[in-house]
């Protein structure tokens, strides 16, 4: 129990300021901030404190980040006169619902070493600025904690978003529990409890995730460090393989072979080699080894870097996003399972699934046999002809047999994929780029490392990939020019992190400029 | 039916004599009126004052037992219109809109008001939308009252201040025949806290009653000569009388010392922060027993010269702590004192900054400065010179890393769809003119769309586009809400368009409410109102007016017609102008009506379909075109644990609603697969039960044929 509040009647004037508890809650729009406040306000006066609170409720309830305050003191016959707005340094606790905006209250100056309780659920909900760049612009949560656990003078900080999902309740109750689990409030857990009660709506679920919240927060010494591990993420590694009885010889072959190279490439090899195998077959995994070999021959004793970058691109490159890769992976049954594990299906429900597809003519070339798809595509009449004859959205039921056969036996052209058209240009196009690469591997090391790592730039499907392939080939240019020079693996890796950074690749575009005008007057 | 129910607190308007109410500033105010005998009260909702309008929507009943006429009005000009009751007739009427954009729309009829004055009480109740939180332009509320001689109320920020505001509004306004506004900021109507309640009131004078007996008196009326009078009789009879009643009943407050070196001069609304900055000072207690002599102007207009005089008198200096600007009071002081003979020095702008809130701590630093400069033997040692808060380390490096958030559409807003649909447009066609309005679907101008060049009003936004309305070689897009169509939109926009022979593209997005300010229903809402005229549609409204070229669209989430729809109304060959209506529920409203409904209805073993979005983590590739075109909070990002990948994939988490924007997206977009609909049904019939379990062990025994076939990996 905070010592503050057992003050005398007749004690100093500034003593009696100080006994104000004053309380912040920053909350995104939809995350309960209101019932939170409405809750606290209820148990303080539950426990005869007088209390005021106010919000500036407006547009920002609609998703934007939006604050709460209260202020109380324990009741007397006179009204306090409290302040309707929190002040920086002046806050004692701090309660977010979300791990950004404790940072957001830390800038604020809401949250001092002197004085404030931080209590923070961990969580993130992502902002649209994080959300609409091609790469990866995800905010730094361990830099928050970090920050957080110096700024304020007690951190309860975890992950109570999780808690509050799996008691089929929302946040707002968690943080109840972990404000009444910090001890920051004089009052008994049951006063909390007897507030949630009264409020008559979801009880059951708010209470449970109220007395998660609670313990929890009882465990907290804000000594630990950040736990980041996804808490909602099917964690994706490689184990060990369902291998069926004669497909083992060949699959022991590659796992030898394997075995071989430096142990310190051996897992993203291992990642790799199901990637291609699940993409393809073992025939391919083979193939996949032959490529990583070749680049263990080309340097073979400069450290790993090279072979591991490669072992990813490789495989990425290899596994590349066709019709038959998007049947084989919509009719498979761990996929079934996975959804109907995701939307939580009972026995007695049916489930539909309907997919979303829009292939146009350049799918389906792809899709032909060599030379029939070449003519196709370089022929602009049948090309349009294709077009107007397949280009439309597809609202397609997998839970129905026509439809599930159609998509089983598209991925059941694996077995010809190798002489489709898709298959060779992307050969060519891997081989090309892989020959570039390891051709700077002598000369610049580095270089060849930054330049296989470019392959991150294709992605995604018709518009998206060929926008893709054009900030490659692009960046691969980029690269020519600067080659021979002392940082040139640095402006490989500028270049690439420009063309991630924007969509219209206008960073790209200008970083290339740059290039140009500094390589032009080289010659 | 308005986005929150307000029946319990409707209960507590039912309060009487010695019971205490307990819950928000703007609910008080609205129990203060029915305690004052008031005969009728309106508005136009809008934050902060929205809550007052809902509640008196959900109170039909104890509204009827009182006798009193609750209008819901079509704009703020209506409402203050309404007030017209109270000039010949001894009726009470009160109307709240939010302020300075309500008090524009209705200035026009309040500047008539006031020049015949009241015989009635009138009070006009502003729910002040500045500083933090605010949706608006940053002005004052004062010129308004000071140009029509209005008188302004600015009580201290807690329920009692506030009621007795309402209580003594009345009087005021029967005693000066002027019309009274009374002034609440957006934290002091969501101010939680108490009051001890008086028995409502029944009129005296109902407005049934007054219609059996009307009256009029042509000196009331505004044209000449009576105008002409209206003016000297405001500055000779009027103004005299508010300043007496003033004066007279202490509506002004003095707290602390009588004598000192220095006072504070105050608006009302200013005094909870004045009083924490004392605090944190040693110079007040809790209580806001004060060592400063002070002077808390719960009238800010018109000011009393005798008693700021006397309060003046002994003090060598006095601080005027006013909000916003231009600094219309410490102007009108200074002209006081100056025409005086008190040699009292006058601190206000400068000392603290001209604009903007004053937050704590504006008004702590600036209250320190002031008396560091005019009193320094009142600061303790640690307040002359206050030890450097301490630095937090990597306060610098947090800006860079926590992302802004600004509000947006919600999840599964039915918005969204049309502005996708616009981007895809824009995304062929080039960058178009295009004009916002007021509304939810001003988020628009926000990421991930950045469609939208200006917002000139409420129904506005069609008419800002008139220069460009003669055409060019893209047309020009203006966007309205169906709140701003009703509001104003339809004659100020439409029939301008019409009349002009616009060649603009106008898209009216209808969410079946006024959703921005909490779900209200308007003239065109689907659902029935038992006390309100629903169902009226726009596409009847806009072929009224005289517009010929309507599309109706009645599902803003198929993408592929939206664009379609636009796309022929940026290219036909139609002169005049060319009206997309694009409907759907508001998605906020369709949960709350909806959700409980379905609950029940599967519990109750009725077939009940619920979907939801999701996305096959191998086939995403982390490019994130599909958020670029939705904004949804629910699809979000998700890191895999998977040393292949670099970049976060797209995730759809479990607060989706499966309003189907996500498929539609990417199929109108060309963008992937990865995207499937998966819908539950609860209580299938047997029928489907059966065709449902013969098909899964089909396709199970398929799966697993193939499953043997090959190698499989943990991961799938």
């Amino acid at each position: 129990m905070p010592s503050k509040i057992k003050l005398e009647k007749k004690t100093h004037r500034d003593q009696q300021v100080d006994a104000i508890i004053k309380m912040a809650i920053l909350a995104v729009g939809g995350q309960g901030g209101g019932v939170l406040s409405s809750w606290i306000v209820n148990v303080a006066e539950r426990n005869n404190f007088y209390v005021q609170a106010t919000s500036v409720a407006g547009v920002a309830q609609r998703t934007g980040a939006t604050i709460y305050y209260l202020e109380m003191l324990p009741s007397e016959k006179q009204r306090p006169v409290f302040s309707l707005a929190p002040s920086p340094g002046d806050v004692d606790i701090v309660i977010s619902a979300e791990l950004m905006e404790a940072g957001r209250s830390i800038m604020r100056g809401f949250v001092t070493p002197d004085r404030t309780t931080l209590i923070t659920s961990t969580h993130r909900a992502f902002a649209t600025a994080e959300k609409i760049v091609p790469g990866d612009a995800i905010a730094d949560s361990s830099q928050v904690y970090d920050i957080a656990k110096e700024a304020c003078d007690r951190l309860i900080a975890f992950d109570m978003e999780t808690i509050a999902i799996e008691a089929g309740s929302v946040v707002s109750a968690s943080l109840f529990g972990a404000l009444a689990g910090s001890g920051a409030l004089p009052f008994a857990q049951q006063t909390y409890e007897d507030t949630i009660t009264a409020s008559g709506r979801g009880v059951e679920a708010s209470l449970k995730a109220f007395r998660a919240g609670y313990l929890k927060a009882q465990e907290e010494d804000g000594s630990k460090e950040l736990d980041q591990s996804p808490a909602n993420a099917d964690v994706v590694s490689p184990g060990d393989p369902k291998v069926p009885g004669f497909l083992l010889p060949d699959w022991e072959k590659l796992q030898s072979r394997v075995q071989e190279m430096p142990e310190t490439v051996q897992a993203m090899v291992q990642s790799g080699l199901q990637k291609v195998i699940d993409f393809q077959d073992l025939a391919y995994g083979a193939e996949y080894l032959d490529r990583i070999e070749r680049v263990l021959t080309v340097k073979p004793d400069s450290g790993s870097d090279l072979t591991i970058t490669a072992a990813k691109y490789i495989a990425n490159a290899m596994a590349y996003d066709d019709m038959i890769f998007v049947s084989d992976i919509k009719t498979r049954k761990s996929r079934f399972d996975r959804i109907k594990k995701d939307i939580a299906i009972g026995d007695k429900n049916v489930l539909r699934i309907t997919e979303y597809f829009h292939p146009g003519a350049g799918e389906f070339c792809s899709m032909m046999p060599l030379r029939l798809g070449r003519m196709i595509e370089t022929s602009p009449r049948l090309f349009k002809g294709l077009d107007w004859l397949v280009n439309r959205g597809r609202r397609v039921r997998t839970d129905t047999l026509f439809w599930f056969m159609t998509l089983y036996l598209v991925s059941g052209l694996k077995r010809f994929r190798r002489k489709l058209l898709r298959h060779n240009v992307e050969k060519k196009h891997l081989n090309a780029w892989l020959d570039t690469a390891l051709s700077y591997a002598d000369s610049d090391y580095d270089l060849a490392v930054e330049t296989l790592k470019c392959r991150r730039l294709i992605k995604g499907y018709s518009d998206t990939h060929r926008r893709g392939m054009s900030k490659f080939d692009k960046v691969m240019s980029g690269i020519e020019l600067v080659r021979g020079r002392d940082d040139a693996a640095d402006w490989a890796r500028r270049l690439r992190e420009a063309a991630l950074s924007d969509v219209e690749g206008n960073t790209l575009d200008g970083a290339l400029k740059t290039i140009a005008s500094f390589t032009d007057t080289k010659h | 039916m308005a986005e929150r129910s307000f029946k319990k607190e409707v209960e507590y308007l039912r309060l009487g004599e010695g019971d205490t109410f307990h819950g928000e500033g703007i609910l008080a105010i609205t129990k203060a009126l029915l305690q004052c005998g008031v005969g009728y009260v309106g508005g136009y909702q809008g934050a902060p004052i929205s809550h007052l309008m809902d509640v008196l929507s959900d109170a039909q009943d104890v509204l009827g037992e009182l006798g009193v006429r609750f209008e819901a009005n079509a704009s703020e000009a209506a409402a203050a219109a309404m007030l017209a009751a109270s000039v010949h007739y001894p009726i009470r009427g009160a109307i709240t809109f939010k302020s300075p954009v309500g008090t524009n729309v209705a200035s026009d009829a309040l500047a008539n008001l006031a020049s015949g004055g009241v015989t009635g009480g009138a009070l006009i109740i502003v729910g002040e939308d500045y500083g933090e939180g605010s949706s608006i332009m940053q002005e004052r509320i004062h010129p308004f009252a000071m140009k029509s001689q209005i008188w302004l109320l600015d009580p201290r920020p807690n329920l009692p201040s506030i009621v007795r505001a309402v209580e003594t509004g009345f009087e005021l306004s029967e005693i000066s025949n002027t019309p009274v506004m009374l002034e609440v900021r957006i934290r002091s109507c969501h101010v939680y806290g108490s009051f001890e309640t008086k028995d409502n009131k029944k009129p005296p004078l109902s407005v049934k009653d007054a219609l059996d007996n009307p009256m009029r008196d042509t000196s009331r009326i505004v044209l000449p000569p009576a105008s002409y009078l209206h003016e000297h009789e405001k500055i000779e009879k009027r103004w005299p009388a508010a300043v007496e009643y003033i004066t007279k009943n202490k509506l002004n407050e003095f707290f602390g010392p009588k004598t000192g070196k220095v006072g504070i001069v105050m608006q009302g609304g200013m005094y909870n922060g004045v009083i924490r900055a004392l605090q944190r000072l040693g110079l007040a207690d809790v209580y806001g027993e004060s060592d400063v002599p002070l002077y808390v102007l719960n009238v800010t207009y018109p000011l009393c010269d005798d008693e700021f005089l006397s309060f003046c008198e002994g003090l060598d200096s006095v601080l005027v702590v006013e909000e916003g600007q231009p600094e219309f009071i410490e102007q009108a002081m200074r002209s006081i004192l100056h025409k005086s003979d008190l040699t009292t020095k006058l601190a206000g702008k400068g000392v603290l900054p001209m604009a903007g809130e004053y937050t704590g701590e504006i008004m702590l630093n600036s209250i320190t400065a002031y008396l560091k400069a005019n009193c320094p033997e009142l600061l303790s040692a640690s307040s002359r010179s206050p030890n450097r808060q301490v630095e937090i380390a990597g306060l610098e490096k947090l800006a860079k890393t926590v992302p802004p958030r600004p509000p947006g559409f919600c999840t599964g807003c039915p918005e969204r769809p049309i502005f996708a649909a616009m981007k895809l447009v824009e995304n062929e066609h080039g960058p178009h003119q295009i004009a916002s309005d007021i509304g939810c679907h001003l988020f628009s101008i926000m990421p991930p769309f950045e469609l939208g060049g200006t917002t000139m009003g409420f129904g506005l936004g069609p008419a800002s586009n008139a220069a460009f309305d003669g055409g060019g070689k893209r047309r020009p897009i203006s966007f309205m809400g169906d709140g701003g169509f009703w509001h104003n939109g339809l004659s100020t926009s439409i029939g301008n368009a019409v009349y002009n022979r616009s060649d603009g593209v106008i898209v009216i997005v209808d969410n079946f409410y006024s959703a921005a300010t909490g779900g209200q229903d308007v003239l065109s809402s689907r659902a029935e109102n038992p006390s309100k005229s629903t169902n009226h549609p726009i596409k009847k409204a806009l072929e009224g007016v005289g517009v010929e070229w309507v599309r109706q669209i009645d599902n803003t989430y198929d993408v592929s017609a939206m664009r379609a729809t636009l796309e022929e109304a940026l290219t036909t060959d139609h002169k005049g102008p060319k009206v997309i209506v694009a409907s759907s529920e508001c998605m906020l409203n369709k949960q709350r009506r909806e959700k409980p409904l379905q609950r029940k209805d599967i519990q109750n073993g009725i077939r009940t379909t619920k979907p939801r979005f999701g996305v096959d983590e191998e086939v995403c590739t982390g490019d994130h075109a599909c958020m670029r075109l939705s904004g949804c909070p629910s699809l979000t990002i998700k890191k895999l644990d998977d040393p292949l990948r670099d970049d976060p994939i797209a995730h759809i988490d479990q607060s989706c609603v499966g309003c189907g924007n996500c498929g539609e997206v990417a199929d109108a977009a060309v963008l992937c697969p990865s995207f499937y609909k998966a819908e539950i049904i609860h209580n299938p019939s047997k029928l489907e039960s059966f065709i449902a379990g013969l098909r899964g062990g089909i396709i199970n025994w398929l799966q697993n044929r193939r499953s043997r076939s090959r190698l499989e990996f943990g991961n799938n």
